[in-house]
């Protein structure tokens, strides 16, 4: 029964939202609760020679200044520190020595009765470092990078990059037409509005309750109690709404930690805001560069890619995600190879945002194809359905479905992409040169084991939780539509609990694949729901189900059906009386066989116009359309909302972002979010969203593959490729600002 | 377990407070406050009005946009004591007996948030610019609400659900 799947519903959490009823991370009281003020190291690599903390502590209203030198205890071991998103490597351990791995690094909380006086008081607290030399400069390390090696061993075997396939270099050496490129994409920080914070409930008896921002509720909960050694049933860790994450989120931050040494120092409660600018040693995505060569055949057919990438991260682990793999995978070749080489730097570890690896990797493999479809005097479009493949590349085996072509078709006719005239600096509108830039979007549909429990009661109405997020993605409304549709009930008779560790199993609330897991999750537990109701239907004097068996009922309009005959039903709470039940409550865990037989893809075909002032070198985008095929779409609304999102930072991407160090000092010269730009309204124009239907009866039960990454891919290349086209300037260092295009 | 290191005797001491009184949607709401306590600080942490959100405490973002005497500002840059006697209305006073305000109504038919941090500060804001009267045009809304960042990129839905509200007004 499919009343609300598929269907522009509102978000069920949007009145919290719109009244300031939903609370976040640092909104939480308590009795006596105290505030923590973040010190942070001023250098970039060294040690801590001496905190002073004297002139902050004869500060009024200040209660402790907490260090390496005086803190409570703390596991030692790097497995205790490991969450289960974590890199290869030795994880930071926030205020655990006094070495210092990265400017900005949290050195001591100074903890006060009000946020003022702990800010003003962290002010005072003065440091002696012995300070070694750092270096935060990817184009000076490069020589030095580390090369990553294919790998059959996971995590190495899915990040690391994909095995060759041919001889690209002959390839490439002996091919017609070829076109040779570097990209560059620099340091992005995610900026969620929401600042870090948590809350810490100190509950008595060693108990807490944190109020954390994070996009994984039992993650942080079981790195608070490894950290800290602590009884599972004694840290529940709550995020029921999350200011945004981007992947920020993934992995548990410091201001957890900070929070709950001082919660248990002081006995108290205790809350610890983290400043923006302090949210800039949080993780951010890997400055990259980038080398395509593709050899093509006159006539448009690919003949060798290969694909360098060299990614940054810090000295203590290695964050990389398979950013050249991608360009393999895409289009049909018979020759590609790829180097992925890593770069260690004194900063933080990088970490996932917002489409780790494709965000980027597309973005030079797109920028590359367009480049090539010039030198073959193609249109760019026309290059990509010559090279169009209907099997994973990589893997050479069939996608359970692809629908990149209706993609490719519906975008371009949206866009009236035909009326494009091929010649550079060719189209204008009065001062403006007119651009037209077109590329192609990939991305992973991944699902992930996870547990789902509902609890139905007599008067039809149920309870689903999941210890999920919600970071803005929708995920309260399609689990209420989910649930609506598999228990046969009215959307308002759901209640969806989430982010709370306590509630039944979820990982983190990335890579697009909370909206797959969690969908099935609640399938595979209405399933039980129901076998539970047909039991008691069939115990029923004279009941019309007494010959169904369990495949053959569903659940609608407050009802169970028999499905072979329509006439034959019987209500749940008809059921559920006579069986003197009150309640029917099933937990069932759902996960997903995969024999490897076939490719899990999102795909998306990108089409953008820009207007540059020719005199100023000003660039709007103005238009995009992104048509995007993703399996079934639970809700047009929201999903409409994600990738539109995804669009605007792409534009950010293209136009706007980027962290700028100053490598004398190792350090993020722009930490705020005006010098580090995201694009405001005014840079936004018309995006239309275009879902291409694509049935996938193989992927999961309910056809589904998840949307927050895949909006973004393919759009800085597509703005880069119009800007181009606009132009005739081929800008290869994002983000492409007007000097670049003045040079 | 529990310690401290308070000083016996505090040499520094914190800043005398001033009694003030804020009309906070319509109620009074008398508290007193330190000089360095922006109006953004005395609602979330003094009045527990935490509707109002701090995304940058530097004017940079907007998500802690309140009216002022009906005008849109930035509470984080605003001092509370500089604010007497002022009429501010938050997110809370928006709804009106539980029917929700026009703008607030239109943000949920629109889907103008996703994580609905910025959201509270978008509405404000938006309230603030109906009433100025100057946006006529999708361009001039753009423009005009540029001040408010949302990072989950809802402006085209943003921008819609403003242009519905002012044709309600």
């Amino acid at each position: 029964m499919q009343k609300y799947i598929g269907t522009p519903t509102s978000r069920i959490d949007g009145r919290a939202k719109v009244t300031g009823e939903a609370k976040y991370a640092a909104e939480f009281n308590a009795p006596g609760l105290v505030h923590g003020s973040v010190v942070t190291s001023s250098i970039a690599k060294g040690r801590i020679v001496r905190i002073d903390a004297s002139d902050a502590l004869r500060v009024a209203g200040v209660i402790d200044v907490l260090s390496h030198e005086n803190r409570l205890p703390m596991a030692s071991t790097d497995s205790a520190y490991k969450d289960e998103t974590a890199p290869k490597g030795s994880p930071f351990r926030p205020l655990y020595e006094d070495r210092i791995m990265f400017s900005g690094q949290p050195i001591a909380l100074v903890v006060a009765e009000e946020p003022e006086i702990a800010r003003f008081a962290a002010s005072l607290v003065r440091v002696e470092y012995d300070e070694e030399a750092h270096v935060t400069d990817v184009f000076r390390r490069r020589d030095e990078a580390v090369s990553l090696e294919p790998s059959t061993k996971p995590p190495e075997s899915i990040f690391g990059p994909p095995k060759p396939r041919g001889s690209a270099e002959k390839a490439f050496a002996s091919a017609e037409v070829r076109h040779a490129g570097e990209y560059y994409v620099p340091i992005e920080h995610h900026n969620p509005m929401e600042l870090y914070a948590s809350t810490v409930v100190w509950e008595g008896d060693g108990k807490l309750t944190i109020y954390d921002k994070t996009q994984g509720v039992q993650n942080v909960q079981r790195y608070v109690c490894g950290v800290f050694d602590m009884k599972p049933d004694d840290v529940r860790v709550m995020s029921a709404y999350m200011g945004g994450g981007f992947g920020s989120g993934l992995r548990p931050q410091y201001e957890v930690v900070l929070a709950v040494l001082a919660a248990q120092a002081l006995e108290r409660s205790v809350r610890v805001v983290l400043t923006r600018q302090q949210m800039y040693v949080l993780g951010y995505r890997p400055a990259m560069i980038q080398r395509i060569e593709l050899g093509a055949r006159p006539g448009g057919t690919l003949e060798a890619i290969t694909h360098e990438a060299i990614t940054v991260t810090s000295q203590y682990e290695d964050f990389y995600r398979q950013e050249s793999g991608w360009s393999g995978l895409l289009y049909t070749c018979a020759n590609a190879k790829y180097v992925h080489k890593l770069v260690r730097l004194d900063l933080p570890t990088s970490c996932d945002m917002r489409c780790p690896s494709a965000a980027t990797g597309v973005y030079a493999l797109e920028c590359a194809m367009d480049e090539l479809a010039v030198a073959l005097k193609l249109d760019p479009l026309e290059l990509r359905l010559r090279c169009y493949s209907d099997r994973d590349q990589n893997t050479n085996r069939p996608y359970s479905s692809k629908s990149l072509r209706a993609c490719y078709h519906q975008g371009a006719e949206a866009f009236g992409w035909d009326k494009r005239s091929p010649e550079p600096r060719s189209m204008r509108d009065g001062n403006e040169l007119v651009g037209w830039g077109m590329a192609t979007g990939i991305w992973e549909a991944l699902q992930v084991p996870i547990a789902v429990r509902i609890v139905l009661s007599a008067n039809g109405h149920a309870e689903v939780s999941c210890a999920t997020s919600d970071i803005g993605t929708g995920t309260y409304t399609i689990m209420a539509q989910v649930a609506a549709d598999m228990l046969g009930l009215p959307m308002e008779n759901i209640t969806i609990k989430l982010g709370d560790s306590t509630l039944p199993q979820s990982p983190v609330e990335g890579g697009s694949w909370i909206a797959a897991s969690v969908s099935n999750g609640i399938a595979t537990t209405a399933d039980a729901i129901r076998g539970e109701l047909l039991r008691l239907a069939k115990q029923m004097p004279n009941s019309p189900l007494a010959d169904a068996g369990p495949d053959e009922v569903a659940l609608a309009d407050g009802k169970l059906v028999s499905t072979p005959d329509a006439s034959r039903a019987v209500s749940i709470v008809d059921a559920m009386r006579h069986g003197a039940v009150d309640r029917i409550e099933q937990e069932k865990s759902t996960t997903f066989a995969d024999d490897g037989s076939k490719g899990h893809n999102t795909h998306s075909a990108v089409f953008t116009e820009v207007k540059v002032d020719e005199q100023l070198g000003v660039i709007r985008v103005t238009r995009v359309v992104n048509a995007v095929a993703a399996g079934r779409i639970l809700n047009i609304k929201t999903a409409r909302s994600q990738i539109m999102g995804s669009v605007v930072w792409g534009i950010g991407m293209a136009l706007h972002e980027e962290t700028l160090l100053d490598h004398t000092f190792g350090r993020v010269m722009n930490a705020n979010i005006a010098e580090y730009q995201v694009p405001v309204n005014a840079d936004v124009h018309d995006i239309k969203v275009i879902f291409v239907d694509e049935p996938d009866a193989t992927i999961n039960r309910l056809g589904i593959k998840g949307l927050g990454e895949i909006g973004i891919v393919g759009v800085a290349a597509a703005v880069a490729n119009a800007i181009y086209h606009a132009t005739g300037k081929r800008v290869r260092d994002l983000p492409i600002t007007l000097d670049k295009l003045q040079r | 377990m529990a310690r401290a290191r308070t000083v016996a005797r505090p040499t520094i001491p914190a800043p005398e407070k001033t009694s003030i009184v804020l009309v906070v949607n319509g109620a009074e709401r008398p508290l007193k406050v330190a000089p360095w306590t922006t109006l953004l600080d005395a609602l979330r942490d003094y009045l527990d009005l935490t509707g109002t959100k701090k995304g940058c405490d530097h004017g940079q973002c907007g998500a802690c946009t309140v009216l002022v005497d009906g005008r849109r500002i930035n509470s984080c840059l605003t001092l509370a004591v500089t604010k007497d006697g002022a009429h501010v209305t938050t997110i809370e006073g928006l709804a009106k007996d539980g029917t929700l305000h026009p703008l607030q109504q239109a943000f949920i038919d629109h889907d103008a948030f996703q994580c609905g941090y910025c959201t509270p500060g978008q509405i404000c804001s938006a309230v603030g610019l109906i009433a100025e009267g100057k946006a006529k045009t999708v361009d001039e809304i753009r423009e005009l609400m540029s001040g408010n960042i949302c990072r989950c990129g809802a402006y085209p839905n943003i921008v819609a659900a403003i242009e519905q509200a002012m044709g309600q007004s």
